[in-house]
């Protein structure tokens, strides 16, 4: 599949196959562009930091804790994420998880053990900076008081050689919505950017009508959109949905990360979400990656889907030693993972 | 007791049955009656039936905690929270089948609170100038639980 890239982009998205995840590559074009220079002189005088390459992957939806019939093994797939990118010979700069980054609990120890699991492999990845948000998992029950304990403020922004990145919070809430508050300051932080600033949000759900009926949307989407919408080079990253989408609105792409628990099914074709059943001699399937790159031609961005095939673990004695090996936190863990 | 007064008595004791009972047309404003009860993980009932372009009132309670209920194609979004009945009316504008979902998480097994509102076409045609006063259909409103 071929999207379209804009090519007066400033930025050039590039995959790598990891296995699990997605890898990106923000490479400027600054040197071909007449307010580059501007550009330049903006991020160096805000933060010193003038624009340059970089790579970094996003995780999404690892539910540490969960453990059922969609995915017996756990945190299986989430620890050999961690594997294959610190094996890939490109260090990603940081890492951004969209969310869900542990399965909910009822009970407040239970939720806090699968937080500090989380923090342990999350920890293993050979990265300078990791870079969360929540999901309704690990916020919306008790307003995200737990995970602002082990995680910090869960709205935030920062620039990183060129791009300004802004965490999005559409979970503590409860209902699937940024709130007045948090889009007041969105408004006053990218208020400071020049429009044609790169700028990348990551969140846990759809920030667009993707299937409201499922769940998949934001209730005040439009509103984030409007910011948004004076800037040329916005990129949105998601998760929630525990499998590939990519759709573009105006000029803004959206893109949706695979889970690294277990697939739901198509809503194009399903009335009701479900899981994908486990595979035991494909355990990782659906949970694979989208590699992008530029297809060769800078004004065409190439999106490709990779399945991953995990020789080493098929079959059923490989089924047996991942059961075995598999890690588990806390108490019985439900179905229920969205 | 006079005769004016059983009248009046037999008026009250009338009005207030009818208040009472689900899925009960309200004479006073032309509107069915609703109720939906909320509870961790499930709605009662969980299947509804209305009538294209006839006002229903959807009076709304939780028996445990906070809880969504999401109709996006009938325009109804609001929270349902314990203690207080959410009440609104709606005029369903097109008929089908529609999922209500609760979109406020309230734990595990959140996402399987579903009810299926069923809507028919009416009997006798509804007038175009009916239809067409019923494409914004939504009005909300919260009281205290009495």
């Amino acid at each position: 599949m071929k999207e379209p890239m804009d090519r007066r982009s400033f930025l050039r998205i590039a995959g790598m196959s990891l296995g699990i995840g997605v890898i990106y590559e923000f490479a400027p074009f600054l040197a071909r562009r007449a307010e580059a220079g501007a550009i330049t002189d903006f991020f160096k005088r805000v933060n010193g930091e003038a624009p340059a390459s970089f790579t970094f992957a996003q995780f999404s939806d690892p539910h540490v804790g969960f453990q059922g019939p969609p995915d017996p093994l756990g945190t299986k797939a989430f620890e050999t994420a961690v594997e294959l990118i610190n094996k890939n010979g490109q260090r990603p700069d940081f890492v951004l998880f969209t969310g869900d980054l542990t399965h909910d609990a009822e009970s407040r120890d239970v939720h806090s053990q699968r937080m500090q699991l989380f923090k342990s492999i999350a920890g293993r990845i050979n990265t300078s900076g990791l870079y969360t948000v929540p999901g309704e998992n690990d916020a919306a029950l008790d307003g995200g008081v737990l995970y602002r304990e082990h995680f910090g403020e869960s709205h935030y922004s920062f620039d990183h050689k060129g791009v300004h990145f802004v965490a999005l919070d559409n979970v503590s809430r409860g209902r699937p919505e940024v709130g007045p508050e948090q889009l007041a300051w969105l408004k006053a932080d990218v208020a400071r950017y020049p429009k044609t600033a790169p700028i990348v949000v990551f969140t846990h759900r759809p920030l667009f009508d993707l299937k409201p009926e499922w769940e998949w949307f934001t209730a005040d989407g439009d509103d984030v959109m409007k910011v948004l919408a004076p800037y040329e080079n916005v990129t949105v990253l998601y998760g929630h949905i525990h499998r590939h989408h990519f759709q573009q609105n105006g000029k803004v792409k959206h893109y949706a990360a695979r889970s690294l628990i277990f697939a739901f099914n198509d809503p194009a074709t399903n009335e009701d979400k479900k899981p994908l059943p486990f595979n035991k001699d494909d355990p990782f399937k659906e949970l694979g990656i989208r590699t992008v790159s530029d297809g060769g031609d800078r004004a065409v961005l190439a999106m490709n889907d990779v399945v991953l095939t995990r020789t080493e673990f098929s079959g059923l004695s490989g089924m047996q030693q991942m059961i075995k090996g598999s890690n588990s936190t806390g108490g019985g863990s439900s179905n229920d993972a969205d | 007791m006079t005769l004016t007064n059983k009248l009046l008595l037999f008026g009250l004791l009338t009005g207030l049955a009818a208040y009472s009972m689900p899925n009960h047309t309200r004479a006073d404003e032309n509107a069915q009656v609703v109720k939906i009860t909320a509870s961790k993980f499930h709605f009662t009932p969980d299947h509804i039936t209305l009538v294209k372009g006839q006002p229903v009132t959807l009076q709304l309670t939780s028996t445990d905690a906070t809880h969504g209920f999401l109709i996006r194609a009938l325009k109804i979004d609001t929270d349902i929270k314990p203690g207080t009945v959410t009440e609104m009316t709606v005029t369903p504008a097109t008929a089908g089948t529609f999922k209500a979902i609760c979109d406020h998480y309230c734990g595990l097994g959140h996402s399987g609170m579903k009810l299926t509102v069923v809507v028919k076409e009416t009997v006798a045609k509804t007038s175009s100038a009916k239809v067409a006063g019923a494409s914004n259909p939504y009005r909300g409103k919260q009281r205290a639980n009495s």
